[in-house]
């Protein structure tokens, strides 16, 4: 198939689908119906991954303006075009993998759902936007993708319908990404219409004065911050795990947060232009690596533990194109992909199988469940950046680039290097204590799933399920996603040792020097801590050591109160302020013109019927006032 | 051609007179017959489109001022240099066709008698005849003829404030109308002529008058349109208007506004537009603003979607006011767009006042849980009225930015950027009115209310939902024949 039909198609086929799905009578328990929605679900992953791999085999080498005019908007032309290259064929055939995953583990997993056929509709919808923003040559098609995306996560963290939180996580993360789109915009909006063109071709190429490029990059970055859950707009994420599991590991793993890093990565050559906005950049990936970290350390509920490192690890791509290696990103990305999707749909099999989200609650799992265990350990590993799982090259590959960059010689400052360093340096360790800490409550120990006062009261996220007696691996459906999941997220980083691969992102040699050491040091500091604390204080949360610090951590540093007294609340006081006006003002003046007109008219209506005397006085000042302006006419 | 354009006039008026003199039970499908005919009359003149202003012919930009698809043009009272003339463009046909689908599915939709269906088509007659003419005083006449059955529809079927909230509307336009007739009278008076195709591009108004024109005019349609601070008058008018009333008042009315502030303001006094786009455009965004704003408190469904029809109208207006191809293209676009939405929001809104006999948003809850199609729709319209891009309310408002941004310095660039804030604060309250709607559990009212969607709602809503998409999709639907007649209205060169 030609490249010309296969860039577009990738986009369109989920695209299509998804919008079939949506007139589908919805599910309602009808074996048929969500047999039909289900089988349209998993086909349009499964198309969008056949064309993906078609691309990447075969991808494009220069973005043409081709496709078809969807409007002219003076002479600035908006086409749907696509331009697949290597890195946008591995990016797509990251999503399109862990889509068709998602959509065959929520056939299991949401067995039971009267609302699944809309679910379904909106998971293809949502891969669609993410690949339309992959492939797309235009800016707008690029935006549109975006927001699509936006307004997905909000339908479908909204889905649960019994959890009283899950409409405000929705809408908090709609808004909040929206607030950052604002600035995304605006940006491209600068991009294109100093370029005079929609075309990525021709804004890449188009020679910006440093001011309006900075300023451009710089709002453009604000976007990235709320679709890929940076410092300050990082906020929602967390929340979001209001969604279901499968959600979530869509969410994290391949679309929506990968966005924001990868249009960074799609508008790099402009971004090696501006010191300022990598400067930028880089002061938001490490304040955004140690929020997440940190934030999760204390979190209990497993979700949220995973949430948090989502946000850290996004701070470590960031991180990696503030450092001027778009490469380490991307490697990071897509190994990121594979261990956090597998994560997710691992925490969701424990979900499933124990009825509660919070840890607490789990403990001695790992003998019932061995094959989520074994899914954890490996993607725990590879998030910890343990050898040789995945997540240890991609880790080291950043780290090396920052490293590197200190010595100057990059776009971004030196300083700036040595800030994302040092936060990626110091996260390593932290990660490995609350992953070990995360694997250590789950699956060892004993049992907590009774409390003390008998069994947990149902009051869980994701409990639909009636808790089996005794906790035990997923069904088939929900396996051999995991399975099948575990052998990227444990190998794709020796595909750094692949040269197909390697040119294909430009990735530099892997070599492992001694570099490696100081990273490996504090892996094994993290996680022998945690494995200490857990062993010195059996049964107790390791967590407790952080003392009083523990409820700041596991409040996210408290930033949604800050959000709520600096944003939501002038907003709300501004709205309630402008209405006053509007009723009481503008309103008012106009109720008073027709009240006046109202007295006015009575006036004049009684003058009519003044008696006689007054009535000849008024005639006489009449005709008075008509004499004086006669006059002065004819002066004039 | 020429026939045809009479046709579109005199069809609905005929139906008017059949239907009013039909016995009520008759009357929807009489009606809902004779808009048909409207509605396909209406879609026809695309059949007579030039390719006159092709790339060969002129080179764009230099070409006659207008060089209409079909036109009629008849003496009317040749001693007040009046005359009959009517035609169809690319700028004014999407508005044709979308009078002619929304009266159709009015009428389709309507359940109130035959008093209703024939108002209807008389205000049909009214708004095709504003979009057709191209002899200002002609326009003036048909901008009026609008006011007093749209004052009887909201007076006769209304909420229980209908009787005020009518008055307000007429008194409020009618002045409106007064600045317009003096407007008319200036440039006609100062042209000679109150041909339109003559005017446009306005070389014979001097720059003063051309001034005072815009002005006179700008105020007129910002009225109707409308532009805050001049808005007030439209919040009252929709939460008490029957069902079809809203749909026709905010998906074609308020386009009478922005339509004539295209056609005749910029058209006719294009210096005077320029000089006064400054103001325009900074009006407009604080409508965006503050239209968001107030919504944000609003605690009646159509009081807040009349509030938002506010800030999409400031969209447009701002479009308008960057003066630039693309910013008139956003604005056609948005026009558009905020009908279809618009209409079908408030067709949503309507059903869902009647089903649950309140119309507050405190009432109003877990609307999926009971009736999930309902819910659903909702949340569409919601959604694409946020401008969610792939659906017609993005085009505009993304547009309507980059226009500005492309006008370029700190004034328009600030306008652009708290645009771009107000498209968020956009999206709070259509997010704050679905969580009270649709999520949660089904307060008592909902519980109550009938869930099934009828045969004719899907009928009046199924068109609008599509429309929505194509032009979300491919908004060259709209904007396909205009960049080479606003070249020459706004006198720029491509």
């Amino acid at each position: 198939m030609s490249i010309d039909v296969a860039g577009p198609l990738l986009p369109l086929v989920p695209l299509i689908v998804g919008l079939i799905g949506l007139v589908l009578p919805p599910g309602d328990g009808d074996r048929a119906r969500r047999r039909l929605a289900a089988g349209l679900g998993v086909a349009g992953a499964a198309v969008a991954l056949l064309l993906a791999v078609r691309l990447v085999l075969d991808p494009a080498d220069d973005p043409r303006n081709v496709g078809f005019t969807l409007a002219d908007f003076g002479y600035l032309e908006v086409r749907f075009g696509t331009f697949v290259d290597a890195a946008a064929g591995y990016v797509a055939l990251a999503v399109t993998v862990v889509a068709l995953f998602v959509q065959i583990y929520s056939i299991a997993y949401l067995h039971d759902d009267r609302r699944y056929a809309p679910y379904v509709a909106q998971v293809s919808l949502f891969t669609g936007a993410m690949l339309l923003v992959v492939t797309s040559s235009d800016l707008i098609l690029m935006l549109l993708g975006w927001e699509v995306m936006g307004a997905c996560s909000y339908l479908l963290i909204g889905h649960d319908r019994r959890l009283p939180e899950a409409p405000a996580a929705a809408v908090k993360a709609f808004l909040v990404t929206r607030v950052g789109d604002v600035g995304f915009l605006l940006g491209i909006a600068v991009l294109i219409a100093d370029a005079e063109s929609t075309h990525l071709g021709d804004v890449l190429t188009h020679d910006y004065s440093p001011g309006t490029l900075t300023a451009a990059l710089l709002l453009i970055l604000a976007g990235v911050a709320g679709k890929s859950a940076q410092f300050p707009l990082h906020t929602w994420l967390p929340d979001a795990m209001a969604g279901p599991t499968p959600i979530s590991a869509l969410i994290h793993a391949a679309t929506m947060v990968a966005a924001g890093v990868y249009v960074v990565f799609r508008l790099y050559p402009l971004y090696r232009q501006s010191p300022a906005a990598l400067a930028t950049l880089a002061v938001m990936a490490a304040i955004t690596i140690l929020i997440g970290a940190l934030s999760a350390t204390a979190q209990d509920d497993l979700k949220r533990v995973l949430a948090w490192s989502t946000v850290s690890q996004i701070g470590y791509m960031t991180g990696a194109l503030a450092v001027g290696s778009p490469a380490a990103a991307l490697f990071h990305l897509l190994t990121h992909a594979a261990f956090k999707a597998l994560l997710f749909l691992a925490a969701g099999a424990v979900i499933h199988a124990v009825g509660t989200n919070l840890m607490s609650r789990m403990g001695g799992l790992r003998t019932h469940m061995p094959v989520t265990f074994w899914s954890f350990v490996i993607g725990l590993g590879a998030l910890a950046g343990l050898p040789p799982l995945s997540g240890f090259w991609s880790k080291e590959n950043v780290l090396t680039a920052a490293a590197h960059a200190t010595g100057g010689g990059e776009t971004a400052p030196a300083w700036a290097a040595w800030v994302v360093w040092l936060a990626a340096l110091l996260s390593v360790g932290i990660t490995a204590w609350y992953a070990t800490r995360l694997l250590l409550r789950t699956f060892f120990g004993v049992s907590r799933a009774y409390g003390p006062d008998g069994p947990w009261v149902v009051g869980f996220q994701d409990g639909r399920y009636r808790t089996p007696a005794v906790p035990h691996d997923p069904p088939a459906l929900m396996r051999w996603p995991l399975i099948l999941l575990a052998i990227p997220a444990a190998l794709l980083g020796l595909a750094a040792f692949a040269p197909g691969f390697r040119t294909a992102l430009e990735l530099e040699d892997p070599h492992l020097g001694v570099a490696v050491a100081l990273p490996m040091l504090l892996l094994a500091a993290g996680a022998g801590t945690a494995w200490w604390l857990w062993r010195a204080a059996p049964g107790a949360d390791p967590a407790l050591v952080l003392g009083r610090a523990e409820p700041f951590l596991a409040a996210g540093f408290r930033l949604d109160e800050v959000q709520d007294r600096f944003v939501v609340r002038p907003v709300t006081t501004l709205a309630r302020v402008v209405t006053a006006f509007d009723t009481n003002d503008v309103d008012a003046v106009v109720m008073a013109t027709g009240t006046g007109a109202s007295r006015a008219g009575a006036a004049l209506k009684a003058a009519h019927r003044l008696p006689l005397p007054a009535a000849a006085v008024a005639v006489c000042a009449a005709a008075l006032l008509l004499g004086a302006v006669a006059w002065l006419g004819a002066l004039a | 051609m020429n026939t045809l354009l009479i046709a579109l006039l005199a069809v609905p008026a005929l139906g008017a007179v059949v239907v009013a003199l039909l016995p009520d039970r008759r009357a929807r499908l009489v009606s809902t017959g004779f808009a048909a005919v409207t509605f396909v009359l209406s879609a026809l003149p695309i059949l007579a489109r030039t390719d006159e202003y092709s790339w060969f012919a002129y080179g764009p930009g230099d070409g006659p001022p207008m060089l209409p698809w079909a036109e009629v043009d008849l003496p009317w009272v040749p001693a007040l240099g009046l005359e009959f003339h009517l035609g169809v463009d690319g700028i004014s046909y999407p508005l044709i066709v979308l009078t002619g689908l929304l009266t159709l599915l009015c009428c389709a939709y309507n359940r109130k008698g035959r008093a209703l269906a024939a108002l209807l088509l008389v205000l049909e007659i009214g708004v095709l005849g504003t979009f057709l003419a191209l002899d200002l005083i002609l326009f003036f006449l048909f901008f009026e003829v609008v006011l007093l059955p749209m004052y009887a529809v909201i007076a006769g079927w209304g909420g229980p404030n209908r009787r005020a909230a009518a008055r307000k509307f007429v008194l409020y336009t009618l002045a409106g109308s007064v600045l317009l007739l003096l407007g008319v009278l200036l440039v006609v008076t100062s042209a000679g002529t109150g041909d339109l195709v003559t005017l446009t591009g306005a070389a014979e108004l001097s720059k003063d008058t051309q001034h005072v024109a815009f002005v006179l005019l700008a105020l007129a349609f910002a009225v109707k349109a409308p532009l805050w601070p001049l808005h007030t008058w439209l919040p009252d008018a929709h939460t008490e208007a029957p069902t079809v009333g809203s749909v026709i008042l905010a998906g074609v009315l308020l386009k009478m506004g922005t339509y004539g502030m295209i056609r005749v303001g910029v058209g006719a006094a294009p210096e005077g537009a320029g000089w006064a786009s400054p103001v325009l455009g900074g009006l407009a965004v604080v409508a965006i603003v503050a239209g968001a704003l107030i919504c944000l408190r609003q605690t009646e469904l159509k009081r807040l979607i009349a509030y938002s029809s506010v800030g999409h109208m400031g969209f447009v207006l701002l479009g308008i006011a960057t003066m630039s191809i693309t910013g008139v293209q956003a604005a056609l676009v948005g026009n558009v767009a905020h009908g279809l939405i618009t209409g079908l929001l408030f067709f949503l809104a309507g059903t869902i006042k009647d089903r649950t006999g309140t119309g507050s948003l405190d009432l109003i809850g877990g609307l999926r849980e009971t009736a999930p199609r309902l819910a659903g729709l909702l949340g569409f319209a919601a959604i694409a009225s946020l401008g969610l891009p792939g659906l017609a309310g993005f085009w505009g408002e993304a547009f309507a930015v980059i226009a500005a941004v492309q006008r370029g310095g700190p004034f328009w660039l600030t306008l652009a950027a708290v645009a771009a804030v107000g498209g968020a604060l956009t999206a709070a309250y259509f997010l704050r009115l679905l969580r009270r709607v649709t999520h949660g559990p089904a307060t008592p009212a909902v519980a109550a209310a009938s869930p099934a969607v009828t045969r004719i709602e899907w009928l009046a809503w199924t068109p609008l939902i599509l429309l929505t998409l194509a032009v979300g999709v491919v908004p060259a639907l709209v904007l396909n024949d205009t960049v080479e007649p606003l070249a020459n209205l706004l006198g720029v060169k491509l």
